[in-house]
């Protein structure tokens, strides 16, 4: 099982997007076993699949282990993808997880920044790849993820602040003991009219390995998904943002291979 | 709720009935969803399935169901319990008005691609095993070698052997999905709807299933619920291909070698004669075809197990086939049927080479592992000579099947015994009306001929058992195995008028004797066998120094068995025929002629 995390600090950068469709790449076109746990209590990537944003005695429940992280699990309209819902308590996810170290209720035993990896193990029976679609912050639960994720795929605005933001996230990562995700980074939102979007994306790519050669354009039927409920590929397939995403899950999958 | 039953069925005989039920099971369910059909995955494509098992239904028997599907990228097979859930695609189990199916985890079928009988989950709901196979013929028969390696030859080889998987009947079915979504346009469950058809005979009811999505139980139950109070709409109680086999005229686990003749106590002892008799000739004609291709080695035993109870049965009650006034209704007299006894005679000898070789053959692995001073392979020659001895052999009894004699002999016998049985009827019927009595029957009825033929088949192995002494001759105790034999066919053909408990307890004591005694008798004849073939192997040049002698240790292997067997003998008589047997066969008698 690979588990692929969409983080940023910021938000508004296509987090989102990108884990709702690289999961469904991932899962009817690479043909994986893939479930997608929206972490984010604003529940957007849940939306997208139509599934409500609610789990069963919420994140406490998943968190303690009184829900089995199975239980949670929906199926979404595709084969091969299931989604682990959003539930508005994540919003409180850092308190839970944090509890361990108080000795309190949240998480008994282990180290707070490695709970979720424990939640995930179980989930390798069953599925190939996990995407973590992460809320915007510098919090417990992104430590979280970026302990559990083997991959940490990155979106980034074209901004010089952007790029400062992903060596920063680098080594904090090689600061790691044992486990490091790789960490991959891609240009989100590009405008191509736009000199400082060209000049930045090109000199990157080509100077930086963990910048993709793919980049995803500032393309309306991106936005689109939100109206849709769907992944990218499955309204519009021929269109130019289902060939940059297609893109991109092939050069993360190249880059794991 | 059980888990992942396979629904519905449409009631009613014809298409347009069945398109009506349809239609209203899709009205009925916009009422609670929006309901899409669904245009990719298995929607719409025509699927054809067919299901294996042995002709005498061992897996059935075991309550397994293994089918075969082909592909785009190769076939699949598929075994599952008959009483325990199958997948959406294998509507192959009995269903509740509200039974679903539902999504097995991945991780269970993950678990089950790779089990294996020592770490397979023994809860039921684990034995669904779904492997790829390449070069699976759905028209041809397979032997258990032709089973890919993995979980379903490892569960069902030992079982099915020495017999082959039969193709029972193939199913085309087209199924149509329905996608049925809940107020945010999710898909919270589906409708399957599958339209079998066995080509060029039939279509069959359709059938209808609720299949869950994983996390939505609660409206893949609410959806069963509305299926299941459409008019028209039935529970599904049996498996698809219970429902196919009807349509040909068959049903699941209708061949049993067992004679197990509807007789009752009162009928007349004419009319159960026959209908034993008769009983046995369908055994015989249903064995016929698979002998003669020589699809496997049970058939041809089977056969000859009809043959001699036939012969077994015309020596204990044949002489009611010829009594007046039978005789002059039916025609038969003693001379015919001896006339008939001899013919089976011949039948049973026509057949007894080839089953020699074939007992030979079957048991050779197990031989060959028990040599201690030569090697297994020391015995090769003797395999490829009783192979080759068997071909030829097999040739002669094939055109003996086929020959006007077998044939007329069968159809003959078939005339008479349904005479015999139509004439005891109409004469029984023509009792009742001058009489106006029913349910009773002039001269000897099933029961007391039972009793009286019984005792005495058991009064013969009692004074020849009690005869024999350390020092008596071998024949002695093949002699007294052949009235076993007989004794063991009079209980079994009158089985059905006798208390279950007590019947049971008289056969297992006499199962044990018999056991004894075929031992005995069988490794003595086996080394003649052996004797035989090793100086016509001698002959032809085909006995190396290694198998002759390989074949002197077997041989003196069967004799060492055989003087076990004999060391045995006498508790084993003592168990079936003392004071306390005599007892139980007495009150089993008693209970029978009642």
């Amino acid at each position: 099982m690979r588990i692929y995390a969409t983080y940023n600090i910021k938000g508004g950068v296509g987090k989102t997007t990108t884990a709702v469709n690289l999961a469904y790449l991932a899962a009817t076109e690479t043909g994986l076993r893939t479930v997608l746990w929206d972490l984010d209590p604003q529940g957007a990537a849940s939306f997208m699949f139509r599934v409500k944003p609610r789990v069963k005695g919420g994140g406490r429940a998943l968190i303690r282990g009184t829900r089995a992280l199975d239980d949670a699990i929906k199926g979404t309209d595709f084969d091969n993808l299931d989604l682990i819902p959003a539930d508005f308590t994540y919003r409180n996810m850092d308190l839970l997880l944090d509890s361990a170290r108080n000795g309190g209720s949240g998480a008994p035993g282990g180290k707070p920044a490695r709970k979720l990896s424990k939640l995930l193990a179980p989930l390798a029976a069953e599925y190939d790849a996990v995407f973590l679609d992460c809320p915007p912050s510098i919090s417990l639960v992104s430590e979280n993820v970026l302990h559990a994720a083997d991959v940490i795929v990155v979106p980034l605005i074209p901004t010089t602040l952007s790029v400062r933001t992903l060596d920063q996230l680098t080594e904090f990562v090689s600061g790691f003991n044992g486990h490091r995700p790789d960490v991959v980074a891609f240009f989100s939102m590009v405008d191509r009219r736009k000199t400082l979007h060209r000049d930045i994306t090109e000199n990157l790519s080509s100077e930086r390995k963990d910048v993709a050669a793919t980049v995803i354009p500032a393309l309306s039927l991106v936005e689109k998904m939100s109206v849709e409920r769907a992944p990218v590929t499955v309204f519009a397939p021929r269109s130019s943002a289902a060939r940059a995403y297609r893109a991109l899950w092939s050069e993360i999958r190249a880059r794991g291979d | 709720m059980t888990p992942g039953l396979a629904g519905f069925v449409a009631a009613g005989d014809d298409a347009a009935t069945w398109d009506d039920v349809t239609v209203g099971v899709l009205a009925a369910l916009e009422q609670g969803f929006t309901v899409v059909p669904e245009h990719s995955g298995a929607a719409g494509a025509a699927r054809r399935r067919t299901w294996f098992d042995t002709f005498d239904w061992r897996l059935y028997r075991a309550d397994l169901i293994l089918s075969y599907e082909s592909g785009h990228r190769g076939g699949e097979l598929r075994l599952s319990n008959l009483s325990t859930p199958s997948s959406p695609s294998s509507p192959s189990s009995p269903a509740s008005p509200t039974s679903l199916t539902r999504p097995i985890s991945r991780a269970r079928l993950t678990s089950l691609r790779n089990a294996t009988p020592a770490t397979a989950p023994a809860a039921p709901a684990a034995t669904e095993i779904v492997q790829p196979v390449t070069g699976w013929q759905a028209s041809r028969p397979h032997g258990p070698q032709d089973l890919p390696d993995g979980a379903i030859a490892a569960r069902v080889a030992r079982l099915l052997a020495p017999r082959v998987l039969l193709p029972m009947v193939t199913v085309a079915t087209v199924t149509a999905v329905t996608k049925l979504l809940n107020e945010d346009g999710k898909i919270v469950a589906r409708l399957r709807v599958e339209r079998p058809v066995i080509t060029g005979v039939a279509a069959l009811p359709p059938r209808l299933t609720i299949t869950e999505v994983r996390g939505y139980p609660g409206q893949a139950r609410r959806a069963a619920r509305i299926v299941s109070l459409v008019a028209g709409v039935l529970p599904a109680t049996e498996p698809l291909f219970a429902d196919a086999l009807r349509v040909l005229g068959r049903r699941p686990g209708d061949y049993s070698n067992k004679v197990d003749a509807k007789i009752t106590a009162g009928m007349p002892a004419t009319e159960a004669v026959a209908a034993i008799l008769l009983r046995l000739l369908d055994t015989i004609e249903a064995n016929v075809p698979g002998t003669i291709r020589d699809l496997d080695t049970e058939f041809l035993h089977d056969l000859r197990v009809s043959v001699r109870r036939t012969r077994s049965a015309l020596k204990l009650f044949g002489d009611v086939l010829t009594r007046p006034p039978a005789a002059k209704k039916n025609g038969l007299t003693e001379d015919d049927v001896a006339r008939f006894a001899a013919e089976f005679k011949w039948v049973g000898d026509l057949t007894t080479p080839t089953r020699d070789l074939d007992v030979h053959l079957l048991d050779f692995e197990e031989t060959a592992q028990t040599l201690r001073a030569a090697k297994p392979d020391d015995l090769e020659p003797f395999r490829a000579y009783l192979k080759q001895r068997r071909t030829k052999e097999y040739r002669a009894l094939a055109r003996g099947l086929r020959s006007p004699r077998f044939v007329s002999l069968l159809q003959n016998w078939r005339a008479a015994l349904t005479k015999i049985q139509d004439n005891s009827k109409s004469a029984k019927a023509g009792t009742t009306a001058r009489s106006g009595q029913s349910g009773r029957t002039a001269g000897e009825t099933a029961g007391t001929l039972a009793a009286e033929r019984t005792r005495r088949a058991f009064a013969k192995v009692a004074k020849r058992g009690v005869a024999i002494t350390p020092a008596s001759p071998h024949d002695s105790l093949h002699d007294l195995r052949k009235r076993c034999k007989e004794l063991r066919y009079a209980l079994e053909f009158f089985a059905p008028l006798y208390d279950p408990v007590a019947y049971g307890k008289v056969l297992s004591d006499l199962k044990r004797l018999q056991d004894c005694l075929g031992e005995f008798q069988d490794t003595e004849v086996q080394i003649g066998e052996i004797r035989g073939l090793a100086t016509s192997m001698l002959a032809a040049g085909e006995a190396p120094a290694v198998t002759l002698l390989a074949m002197g240790e077997v041989t003196a292997g069967l004799a060492a068995r055989q003087q076990l067997a004999r060391a045995d003998f006498e508790r084993r008589f003592a168990a079936f025929a003392d004071v306390d047997g005599q007892r139980r066969m007495s009150v089993l008698l008693r209970g029978g002629a009642a």
